[in-house]
């Protein structure tokens, strides 16, 4: 079964699904949305396939497969994933069907063809698994600038408020990132002899200098896209127009190319220069961990106070990555899924808050809870998850990350720490603000307000609740997977773990 | 008295400038004998044969490298590439150009002598057929751009820049609406274009003094003689500098690289659309490809002098075009300034002193020669009562008027910005890959920076056609006949073909990028 071609399935299937989709009769939009909605589910129950088939004791990267593309630049449709790049592959086929449903009626109310949404929802997806299982520099080059293009499209056509400033800043945001990268692109292809094999460039040596500045090259275009301080203006602009389910996938997926690139990319092709700029690195993760944090608690818009939370969340997967150890590495690449978990289920949940009230100020609730009970506890519960309250995922994460960091970095794990105060504080005071305390009488007379849950929505937020909860207890599963692949990331880097006695702890934080 | 000796010329060789120039006199006779209600047609239908026959001919040259015609004309592998280029390109011009469904009577004034603005001109634009003569003009420059590229001495290719600026000079005026600006562009082009040939014929005559006197040797302009005295020559390297900058001049002008570039928005705007187009694509291709031949097979032992002057001008012409092209507020202008960027993108691939900077470059102009007749075919298209529609605020909601247009016209900048799977993507990295190679990284930062400028005005165009809502004065998309159909697909098609694969035609550039001396 290893030898189905997996990855470039996955990848081709989404985009012939919205090709189908896009060519649906504009006059029968539930078609269409039934067609990319059975579409997305073949794509779920095909990675389900995978993540079977793959082993987790095996080769770092599985599912290999090459096709030759411009022999001349020694470019390559190569696709192959270690266990980071597979979880993300998950995270997309469980969370683009899940989005899917959850915008059923989101392009209705638009003057736009419905179809066509659900159309770039699939191009989204095939461009985002593409990216996750690219093994060729250039392949991923090419996934990491097309994403921008459905992306652009979805939030500038389907948005809310301001929605071409907010487009236009995302894409132009990203292409800089972008336009950087490639410059850093070529110059790797020129030291590393003319290839673009990930495999193959790992081996190269690069003098110290190239290799700053190829780095810098590639970290810029990540710290960009996930959003690292100070580069995350854009975020909260493009969550806040962002339809809630193409916003859910941006932060939960799409940001993720930022942090994943870091993992794939930086650290094994350029290890000296990320252990040289991991200072740096670490310091923009604290920076954003509590920046955005305060900003997060002062926000008066739901959808841009879930943006900033995740910029926070973003912080401390930094943080995990350059602590260099395995624990806060596997930390960071769970929290990267639990992450997508969480944060997509409350822009999801906070998106049926807004669909009903048809107000995204946080002023416009208040005492929600007494009419619409159900969607106030999943709330609640969306909230506690994102802070990582211990029983659900990412606790875990968290808890990992922090330790690893701990071990070889004490102050900087502190420091991080306060992000988990300031995390109760944004969370459950968005919570009490909206759907606690005393009903806001302007709520009742919101006709939609009265409706609680439909069957529709339990069914795109229980298998989320159902996903965190699992994954907070028994995260074993995840966490095999990842170890592996983390661990030969630390080996690339030259680091290896502390041993686990008293005094050795300073010399390894060098 | 010594008999004189006639050079041995090559036939084959030289037949696809022999068909063109034959078939633009043959168009002469055509306009004299041939009822003026046939002349279209028969016109038409004469460039485009002569153009696809000529085509013919330089594929069956493919293997060709040699000099011939006494030392005049150089057939190798980027001549053969270029050449191929200009035609395949040229005869997508020869469609628009032929274009008469989408205007009555086609993009060209019927009568150029009559006055603009008169009462006579208000009656001609009302619908009287154009001027047929535009054929024989373009046959003409068309055949020009093809000894341009093949041109082995300095004074042929001199000859070949005026048979090709002589008859786009002409064609700049003879646009149909708003004549006043079209002959505004054509004189300011004449005027401009006339310094710039009196520059170029000027640094010939320095470089000619500068070959003299090189032991077994006579002077001369042709490249081997100037490769040879680059190196050997006796002569004051004050003259091979000021020769080579003014050669470099004239070369630019053409280009429309910075500071020589000032000519570029105003012809672009006021030429008839079809002609804009044909400069765009094939001038650029034909002033590349001397200028490749120049700096390449001429000049190339003096690369460690003219590179760093010639990368001020390249990251020049980036800066300027990228930053003057946000403040636009014509689609017309603004496409102009993007293809003085452009021109800036290709002097780092002609820069790069190795075949993958000739193959990269001569890529790039393939690829930009097809997207952007691909854009002016659009804008052909996007008119209303008084002609094309073509102020950036009159593309409001265009999308929602005419998707399929307005996506085509996406399509094409977002290859302009350089996103991947579209060739403008591939055709940067053609560049810039053998740039960084040769140690130019500096060159390859400015064109990130300025690409991420350049972005902006494309995205611009985007949001207004998709994000906004059409207003009242949102024109409507003609739509298009046959021929401007047919031309804008291959356009479109060859951007989205050579953005996915691009493996054939790079492989052909890379076989072809070999200069012969």
């Amino acid at each position: 079964m290893s030898n189905f071609p997996f990855l470039s399935v996955l990848t081709v299937a989404p985009l012939v699904g919205a090709l189908v989709v896009a060519f649906l009769p504009r006059r029968r939009p539930d078609l269409a949305k039934q067609v990319a909605f059975g579409w997305s589910l073949l794509v779920l129950a095909l990675s389900v396939v995978m993540w079977v088939a793959f082993q987790a004791d095996g080769d770092r990267l599985q599912f290999r497969e090459s096709y030759p593309w411009i022999p001349t630049w020694d470019v390559n449709f190569t696709f192959a994933v270690d266990g980071i790049a597979l979880v993300m592959l998950m995270l997309i086929a469980v969370l683009v069907p899940l989005v899917i449903l959850a915008s059923w009626h989101d392009a209705d109310a638009s003057k736009r063809s419905v179809p066509a949404y659900f159309a770039l929802l699939l191009v989204l997806e095939s461009t985002m698994i593409g990216v996750f299982a690219a093994a060729d520099v250039f392949l991923f080059y090419v996934f990491f600038e097309v994403m921008l293009v459905p992306m652009y499209f979805l939030i500038g056509s389907y948005g809310g408020h301001q929605r071409q400033y907010a487009a236009v800043k995302f894409f132009l945001y990203s292409l800089v990132g972008g336009l950087f990268m490639l410059a850093a692109v070529i110059g790797l292809w020129v030291v590393g002899g003319k290839t673009f094999d990930w495999q193959t460039l790992t081996q190269v040596d690069i003098s110290t200098g190239t290799e700053r500045w190829l780095f810098l090259g590639f970290f810029l275009a990540f710290a960009i896209k996930a959003p690292f301080f100070p580069f995350h203006t854009w975020l909260p602009d493009a969550g806040r127009a962002a339809p809630a389910g193409a916003a859910a996938l941006l932060v939960g997926v799409l940001d993720k190319v930022g942090t994943f690139g870091i993992l794939r990319y930086c650290l094994p092709l350029f290890p000296e220069a990320s252990k040289w700029f991991a200072p740096w690195a670490l310091a923009l993760g604290l920076i954003g961990i509590l920046y955005a944090a305060l900003l997060a608690v002062g926000q008066s818009d739901l959808k841009r106070l879930v943006s900033y939370t995740s910029i926070a969340h973003f912080g401390f997967i930094g943080v995990g990555i350059f602590a260099f150890t395995t624990q806060a590495g596997t930390g960071a690449v769970l929290y990267m899924l639990n992450h997508g978990l969480a944060t997509g289920l409350l822009f999801l949940v906070v998106g049926m808050l807004i669909a009903r009230r048809g107000s995204s100020l946080i002023s416009d609730f208040g005492g929600a809870g007494k009419l619409v009970p159900l969607l106030a506890g999943v709330l609640f519960f969306a909230g506690l998850a994102s802070l990582a309250l211990p029983g659900t995922a990412p606790f875990v994460s968290e808890f990992l990350v922090l330790i690893g960091t701990f071990t070889v970095n004490k102050p900087v794990a502190v420091i991080a720490t306060l992000g988990i105060i300031l995390a109760a504080a944004y969370v459950l005071w968005m919570v009490q603000r909206t759907t606690q305390g005393t009903l806001n009488p302007e709520l009742t007379e919101v006709k939609a307000m009265h409706r609680d849950l439909t069957l529709r929505e339990k069914a795109v937020v229980a298998p989320l609740i159902a996903l965190i909860l699992l994954l907070g207890f028994y995260p074993k599963p995840v966490t095999d997977v990842i170890n592996p692949a983390v661990q030969a990331t630390m080996q690339d880097v030259g680091k290896t773990d502390p041993a686990p006695e008293v005094g050795s702890v300073q010399e390894a934080a060098k | 008295m010594t008999e004189l000796k006639l050079p041995s010329i090559d036939y084959p060789a030289i037949a696809p400038i022999l068909i063109m120039l034959g078939v633009a006199l043959l168009g002469v006779l055509v306009e004299a004998f041939v009822p003026r209600r046939r002349r279209h047609l028969v016109q038409l239908t004469l460039s485009l044969l002569a153009v696809l026959a000529a085509l013919v001919m330089v594929v069956l040259n493919a293997d060709a490298r040699l000099v011939t015609a006494g030392g005049a004309l150089a057939v190798d592998g980027p001549t053969l590439f270029l050449q191929g280029t200009i035609l395949v390109l040229a005869a997508m011009s020869l469609l628009l150009i032929g274009e008469r469904s989408v205007e009555r009577g086609g993009a060209f004034v019927a009568q150029a002598a009559v006055t603009a603005e008169s009462a006579d001109d208000r009656q001609q634009a009302e619908g009287r057929n154009g001027a047929t003569e535009v054929y024989p003009l373009t046959s003409f420059a068309i055949g020009g751009m093809l000894i341009f590229v093949a041109a082995n001495d300095l004074l042929t290719m001199f000859i070949a820049l005026e048979v090709f600026s002589l008859p786009l000079y002409l064609l700049c005026a003879l646009a149909r609406r708003r004549r006043l600006l079209s002959q505004e562009a054509a004189m300011k082009y004449f005027l401009l274009g006339a310094y710039a040939s009196a520059f170029f014929l000027f640094g010939v005559a320095l470089v000619y003094g500068f070959t003299a006197g090189i032991p077994g040797r006579s002077a001369g302009v042709d490249f081997a003689t100037v490769h040879a005295a680059v190196s050997e020559s006796p002569a004051s390297d004050v003259l091979l500098y000021a020769g080579m900058a003014l050669i470099a001049i004239g070369l630019l002008f053409k280009a429309a690289a910075a500071p020589f570039h000032v000519w570029t928005p105003d012809v672009y705007q006021g030429a008839p659309t079809p002609v804009t187009g044909f400069m765009a694509a094939c001038t650029k291709v034909a002033a590349f490809g001397a200028l490749l031949r120049v700096f390449h097979v001429a000049f190339d032992r003096a690369a460690w002098d003219f590179t760093p002057v010639l990368g001020v001008v390249a990251v020049l012409t980036m800066l300027v075009g990228a930053v003057l092209a946000v403040t636009q507020t014509d689609i017309k202008r603004l496409l102009a300034y993007s293809s003085i960027a452009n021109a800036g993108y290709l002097l780092v691939g002609v820069l790069a002193p190795t075949g993958a900077g000739v193959s990269g470059t001569m890529f790039y102009l393939a690829a930009y020669g097809f997207s952007v007749l691909a854009a002016f075919a659009v804008v052909t298209l996007v008119r209303d009562a008084d002609g094309e529609a073509t102020h950036l605020s009159r593309w409001a909601g265009l999308g929602r008027r005419s998707p399929f247009y307005a996506g085509v016209f996406t399509f094409i900048l977002l290859a302009f910005a350089g996103i991947p799977l579209t060739s403008g993507f591939m055709s940067k990295f053609a560049v810039f890959g053998p740039a960084l190679e040769s140690g130019h990284a500096w060159l390859v930062v400015a064109g990130v920076l300025t690409s991420m400028v350049l972005a902006f005005p494309y995205l611009r165009v985007v949001v207004m056609m998709w994000l906004s809502e059409p207003g009242e004065s949102t024109p409507t998309v003609a739509v298009p006949g046959g021929l401007t159909a047919t031309a804008l697909m291959i356009g479109v098609a060859a951007t989205l073909i050579l953005g996915v694969v691009p493996a054939p035609l790079l492989d052909l550039a890379t076989d072809a990028a070999a200069f012969v001396r």
